[in-house]
């Protein structure tokens, strides 16, 4: 069943008129075709519309939706041949990043993303995609590997943030997040990530310090959330919506900033309502950057890399 | 200062009204009142409960580096409020606020100077300065720093000091997470010493970049470092925190820093940790 969101629910009205005069005309009463095929236009007409200038807030709230294609569904639709890895070598398996060698196109790749899960049982245990230490040196291990093997590095990037826990703080929370992002400056491989859904701060930054770096359409990439923002600087978390604007977190502002480098676009009424067509895109997309980068040496690929981050903010 | 006015100063209760407010400091920590003299003496750590109070770049210079002589660098000028961000105030007016208060460009300055007679780069970060929070100009004055140790092939000492990220410059201050790290990497690259002085508080971002990224880490006692805040953890795991939790003493137990070292013996070990570590004395040994 389809999930709607607060402002989608003139749509969601439309919808749910259209089901019930489907329910009307299988019982035989009255030809309503005419009736029907003139309510659905309408409501791909509004869905349009309102996608078209979502505010940052209903962004946020579309980037977190659950039904929203996550780390699995790129896996499955996009990979063959795909070998998890698991673990850092050192105190545990997280599974709020999964990782592993893929084969996207043809081609092999190491593939590193965050995984929110999709229902309870799932959720608990990816920890909602928020990642502790072990899944940040995880991601080191990994991304050490495709280094070393020249693999390049594609990631997909979707957390709420790394977790906030007293475990993961005494266990180096903050410097398991500093040395992955050092390790995605020094790889010597092509390194592409896509923010997918929700690029919360530096758990997302951890794996998304790379050379091309693309963002689906509604997602959001932020220093902190609406939520925090808004209950720092407004002291009041109500304030989410101001804090969504004022930060400048969706894709449209990010590439104007230069913080990101594509947007991919997304299927009418965002990526939740057509997962096929969603990966498709992010799949050749990735292919496209990936082809450009492959023609460079090791060095000039970190090298790059390293300059791009060292001008930002100028 | 007479003999009577010594003694009743050394008793706080009675001489509180009758001498002026900036002769005493109230330690934040213990509430004894004493004599600034004697407590800036003591560099600026409280000589009743050892304490160590937060000072900004100028002070810290001048206790760090050898005879407190120093050469202060010019900070890098960056685009000013990129995102023209306002929350209940202009970013631009809590700058104007934070220059006026703190007498400062923005959080973070850099000198350089001699450590136990070898140089070195020393870069202070400023909680003052809106909480030392990390935006364009504390990433750009970072990047100064470690360059202008590269090109005097002597080690970059930093003390770090922030509340996290500058919000108000959005995505652009977590960008600085990735710079700094930049130039972290630049320093190993080079065979110089990054040395991290962690001093209260230092959490968030800055905590998860170069704070966490040094060739040797210090902190000074009682120190908050910690990537969460306190208030984030509870409200996420809805528990109280253990004593001590996120202090200096707790991240030597966690095995996140090498030591934690008194104020007083700071400039000394680093100036021994300078000395094996300098490029030109590996050289010349
Ligand atoms: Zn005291």
């Amino acid at each position: 069943m389809q999930t709607y969101l607060d402002f989608e629910k003139p749509v969601a009205q439309l919808a749910e008129r259209v089901a019930e005069l489907r329910e009307t005309a299988a019982e035989g009463a009255v030809n309503i075709d005419a009736e029907i095929g003139r309510l659905e236009a309408k409501a791909d007409r509004l869905l349009r519309d309102t996608y078209r200038q979502l505010n940052a807030w209903q962004k946020t709230q579309v980037a977190r939706h659950p039904n929203r294609p996550h780390f699995k569904h790129y896996v499955d639709a996009l990979a063959t041949d795909f070998v998890p890895l698991a673990g850092d070598r050192n105190f545990g398996e997280d599974r709020a990043i999964l990782g592993g060698l893929a084969t996207l196109n043809g081609r092999r790749v190491m593939l590193i993303g965050h995984e929110k899960g999709d229902d309870t049982a799932s959720r608990l245990r990816h920890n909602f995609g928020m990642a502790k230490p072990e899944g940040y040196r995880k991601a080191v291990r990994l991304m050490e590997l495709a280094s070393r093997f020249g693999l390049p590095l594609v990631t997909i990037v979707d957390t709420a943030g790394a977790f906030p826990g007293i475990q993961a703080e005494e266990r180096g929370q903050a410097e398991a997040v500093a040395r992955s992002i050092e390790t995605c400056l020094s790889l010597r491989v092509p390194f592409v990530a896509v923010v997918t859904g929700e690029g919360g701060s530096g758990g997302a930054l951890a794996i998304a310090a790379a050379n091309r770096v693309l963002m689906l359409e509604h997602a959001v990439y932020s220093v902190i959330t609406p939520e925090g923002c808004a209950s720092i600087l407004w002291r009041t978390a109500d304030r989410a919506p101001d804090a969504a604007d004022a930060m400048r977190m969706t894709a449209t502002d990010l590439e104007g900033l230069g913080v990101i480098d594509r947007i991919v676009p997304e299927p009418l009424g965002g990526a939740h309502r057509d997962h096929a067509a969603t990966v498709r895109a992010v799949g050749e997309a990735i292919g496209a950057e990936l082809d450009a980068l492959c023609t460079k040496s090791g060095r000039e690929l970190r090298d790059e890399r390293r300059a791009k981050f060292l001008r930002m903010g100028g | 200062m007479s003999w009577l006015d010594r003694v009743r100063n050394s008793i706080p209760f009675i001489a509180k009204r009758e001498t002026a407010e900036n002769l005493w400091h109230k330690c934040g920590k213990c509430g004894s009142m004493v004599f600034v003299k004697e407590w800036e003496d003591n560099l600026n750590v409280c000589p009743r409960c050892d304490h160590h109070d937060r000072i900004g770049p100028r002070r810290r210079f001048a206790q760090l580096f050898d005879s407190g002589r120093y050469q202060l660098m010019a900070e890098p000028i960056v685009a000013e409020d990129p995102l023209r961000f306002r929350d209940t105030k202009r970013y631009t007016d809590r700058l104007k606020a934070a220059r006026a208060a703190t007498r400062e460009r923005d959080a973070f300055q850099n000198a350089r100077g001699c450590i136990g007679g070898r140089e070195a780069v020393v870069g202070v970060q400023s909680f003052a300065f809106m909480g030392g929070s990390m935006g364009a100009a504390v990433g750009a004055a970072f990047v100064v720093g470690a360059r202008e140790a590269l090109q005097h092939r002597c080690p970059y000492v930093v003390v770090t000091a922030a509340g996290g990220a500058r919000m108000q410059e959005g995505i652009l201050s977590l960008m600085q997470m990735a710079r700094t790290a930049v130039a972290v990497s630049q320093l190993k690259d080079a065979g110089l010493p990054f040395l991290v002085i962690l001093s209260d508080p230092t959490t968030g971002g800055v905590t998860a970049s170069y704070a966490m990224l040094g060739d040797v880490h210090l902190a000074e006692p009682g120190a908050l470092i910690g990537f969460a805040g306190q208030r984030v953890i509870e409200q996420t795991i809805r528990e109280k925190l253990p004593e001590g939790f996120q202090r200096a003493e707790y991240l030597l137990e966690h095995g996140m820093v090498d030591a934690v070292v008194h104020r007083k013996d700071l400039a000394g070990t680093l100036a021994q940790l300078i000395a094996y570590l300098s490029p030109r004395e590996r050289e010349a040994a």
